[in-house]
């Protein structure tokens, strides 16, 4: 039953990153594409965001009902990086709609736009810095040790300022990848394509920089990804999709599911790699108190009734996310 | 400000504001639902631009709740972190219930604003039903979850921890119908009296305009129908609450002394200091009545609980008068909208009746407001009632108060932009809609 929900746990963190990430990306990509691109971002996300934004709440939840210790300990010691991803969060999703049904366009476009733009790099950087603290190490819950030790150090550093990043780089990557699919502009296609290549590069040259900041750090990711068979696959799974994907860029071809298939699968592994090392340890906590799936888990009671809403809640919103991608997202 | 205060408002503030939009998703979609379906049965061009124009206002409002809504998912735990710790595993099932609701409602709400031109008339129109149906389950969750913190259950509470967790009971709590009843009808008669205020305020300018007719006719029969059930549907918690919650009671009756019979006080300041109620009018008896259905029962008063477990009683009881105030004259307007609407239909299109109805536009979301108000307050000192007190669930990291003005400035800007988007789409309605152009 753990099992289960783990793996529910762990697909719905895969589908956030993917259809949240493509979201958020797309005020990344538009900061590069200008106005230009605007109109195409916009009919992308606009049916879609509320719904791809679920995946957030659905993750908090299963948190705080099957995890209550590992939800309540990340709100107290990552309180100030939290409330940074909730105000991305906020701005973002009201831009957005603000921009999209403000009756009139005049000046106060450009105000939601960079409002947008602004907010749609914020809270990747955010949800990066939180996850490397969590991998990092150095949360702790001993208040002897003061208010920077306990709520701010195992954030600021620069390992989690590089995740920021990252985080940043892989959100814009799939987004622009994804856009190529949504224009049958050709040369708006291609600008995409172009803006898929380069956000690429910055993904892999900061996803290099991740395993390096963690060697500074003191954490060695690169030894532990190395020693494990699956996470090594796993990442050469995900590197050796970019070269496949790069050529399929180039191509004039109009099959972009498998454009977007490919990058889905790349995320993947990248997550399923890293959770192969992770795992079971949801907060690496100072000191080796590590708090686990296994000892932070509720009492079987709760892990019945969760498994039983979320095996309900998928029976309805797989096929209604299905039929919501079919509608807007499927050539006529 | 201390930390336990400052959290306390930031919770407050982000409930207050949320609660809102909230009430709007739950109700518009219903509305547009009937509007839509008036359109697909008589081809009336008017219904079709009412639905449109709805909904684009609903959109704003869609997000604003959204975003709000994850907003307060992470504050249950940036706010009150040991809280969670211990109810999360119990109330958690109506968390994930709202949540699939939410689901299924965001990717119908897709379906419904984006895909008028990709879809068949009527599988448009359900998936706006399916809106209405999931926004309304996904708040009755919530009202659960919440019931739980008023009347805990599915758990013994044993050297502070909670053990023989049962989650179904926890959910299915003594107090959850009430609730549920209370405030999904809370949401129609708030959003319905205030969508009937505006079209109403607008009617007057031109009293030909057929659009504001209509949509005035459509908003005004469900919340009038939502109005006259409010009331009664307050009796049921008001009893669960004087025999579950007595201080809650107490303190929204301003009650300081165990009284049999027990007066009914209305109105009134309540002199904390001197335990009394200045400037009321009091009914003998009729508090008994209300609380227990004899007029010679005992009401416990406040004086029955030691200081440190009685709620506050000046705003307690000042919001509660507010709600049922605002309430019974909501109620009234209710019963001679259907007389005049039986008889004397001429009258509905009277100057006075359309100002007293645009004079009702906030009443609804002030009875909200002071209703949450009373139920929230009057739980204090604790946060899971008779089992954890809130001074006890609170962050530990200093600076709250930082936290606090942070979501006090972005939501009082997100208020001003709503209102003046909702200005500016009103000034447009004649230039979108045809049925609005009469002139």
């Amino acid at each position: 039953m753990l099992t289960v929900i783990i793996l529910i746990l762990g697909v719905s963190f895969v589908l956030y990153t993917i259809l949240g990430g493509a979201d958020f990306g797309a005020g990344i990509v538009e900061t590069f594409a200008g106005e230009k691109g605007e109109k195409t971002i916009s009919k992308a996300i606009a049916p879609v965001w509320e719904a791809n934004h679920v995946w957030l709440i659905l993750a908090v939840v299963i948190l705080f009902t099957g995890f209550p210790a590992v939800y309540a300990s990340l709100s107290l010691v990552l309180h100030i990086p939290l409330m940074l991803v909730l105000l991305g969060i906020i701005f973002r999703g009201t831009a957005f709609t603000f921009r999209h049904y403000d009756v009139l366009r005049d000046d106060t476009h450009k105000y939601y736009t960079t409002l947008f733009k602004l907010s749609s790099f914020i809270t990747p950087f955010f949800l990066g810095v939180t996850l490397g603290a969590m991998i990092l190490g150095r949360i702790t819950f001993d208040q002897s040790l003061g208010f920077y030790e306990m709520f701010i150090a195992p954030w600021l550093n620069l390992f989690c300022f590089v995740m920021g990043v990252f985080a940043i780089a892989l959100f814009g990557y799939i987004s622009a990848v994804f856009l190529v699919g949504e224009t049958k502009n050709d040369r708006e296609r291609r600008r995409y394509a172009m803006f898929s290549k380069q956000l690429m590069v910055f993904t892999m040259v900061f996803g290099s920089l991740v395993f390096v900041a963690a060697e500074m750090e003191g954490h060695r990711l690169l030894n532990e990804f190395l020693r494990s068979s699956i996470s090594i696959v796993m990442l050469l799974l995900a590197t050796l999709l970019c070269p496949v994907i790069w050529l399929f860029l180039n191509r004039k071809s109009n099959k972009t599911i498998y454009l977007r298939i490919a990058v889905g699968i790349q995320v993947t592994a990248i997550l399923i790699g890293w959770f192969y090392i992770q795992y079971p340890v949801l907060i690496h906590v100072r000191g080796g108190d590590h708090y686990t799936f296994f000892n932070t888990q509720a009492p079987p009671a709760t892990m019945q009734q969760l498994l039983i809403a979320l095996i309900v809640g998928l029976l309805l919103v797989v096929p209604g996310f299905l039929y919501l991608f079919k509608v807007f997202k499927v050539e006529r | 400000m201390d930390d336990l205060m400052a959290a306390r408002l930031q919770m407050a503030l982000s409930l207050g504001f949320h609660i809102i939009f909230a009430c709007i998703g739950m109700t518009m979609p219903v509305l547009m639902a009937f509007s839509e379906w008036r359109w697909l049965k008589t081809g009336k061009q008017v219904y079709l631009d009412i639905t449109k124009a709805w909904s684009r206002g609903v959109a704003i409002f869609f997000a604003v709740g959204a975003v709000s809504g994850t907003v307060l998912s992470f504050e249950l735990g940036l706010l009150w972190p040991e809280f969670m710790r211990h109810a999360g595993p119990i109330f958690g099932m109506p968390f994930s219930w709202e949540g699939t609701a939410f689901f299924v409602e965001a990717i119908a709400l897709g379906i419904f604003l984006y895909g008028w031109n990709r879809l068949n008339k009527w599988v448009h129109w359900a998936s706006g039903v399916v809106v209405g149906i999931s926004g309304v389950l996904s708040g009755i969750f919530v009202v659960a979850a919440n019931s739980w913190m008023n009347s805990p259950s599915g758990f013994d509470w044993i050297d502070g921890k909670a053990i023989n967790i049962d989650p179904v009971k926890a959910m299915f709590n003594a107090a959850w119908l009430s609730q549920a009843i209370h405030m999904t009808l809370a949401a129609f008669v708030s959003t319905g009296f205030a969508v009937a205020g505006v079209h109403a305020f607008l009617l007057l300018k031109n009293r030909e305009n057929v659009f504001h007719a209509q949509a005035l006719k459509i908003s005004l029969i469900f919340a009038a129908v939502a109005a006259l059930l409010q009331p009664l549907s307050g009796d049921y918690p008001a009893k669960d609450v004087a025999k579950r919650q007595p201080a809650k009671f107490a303190a929204l009756e301003a009650l300081y002394k165990t009284s049999k019979p027990a007066s009914l006080v209305i109105g009134g300041i309540p002199n904390e200091k001197e335990e009394r109620v200045d400037y009321a009018l009091h009914l003998p008896g009729f508090l008994s009545f209300l609380a227990h259905g004899d007029f010679e029962s005992e009401v416990i008063g406040l004086d029955r609980f030691p200081k440190e477990d009685r709620p506050p009683v000046l705003i307690t009881h000042i919001a509660f008068q507010v709600m049922v105030g605002a309430g019974l004259l909501m109620a009234l307007a209710s019963i001679l909208f259907f007389i005049f609407n039986w008889r004397w239909k001429h009258v509905l299109m009277k100057k006075w009746w359309l100002y007293f109805i645009a004079f009702l536009t906030p009443l609804g979301f002030i009875a909200v407001e002071a209703g949450w108000t009373v139920t929230e307050v009057g739980r204090q000192p604790w946060i899971i009632y008779g089992v954890m007190r809130t001074k006890d669930a609170v962050s530990t990291m200093p600076g709250l108060q930082y936290s606090f003005y942070v979501i006090t400035a972005v939501y009082i800007l997100l208020s001003l932009i709503v209102i003046w988007l909702m200005k500016r789409q009103i000034k447009t309605i004649r230039q979108f809609y045809p049925s609005a152009k009469t002139e």
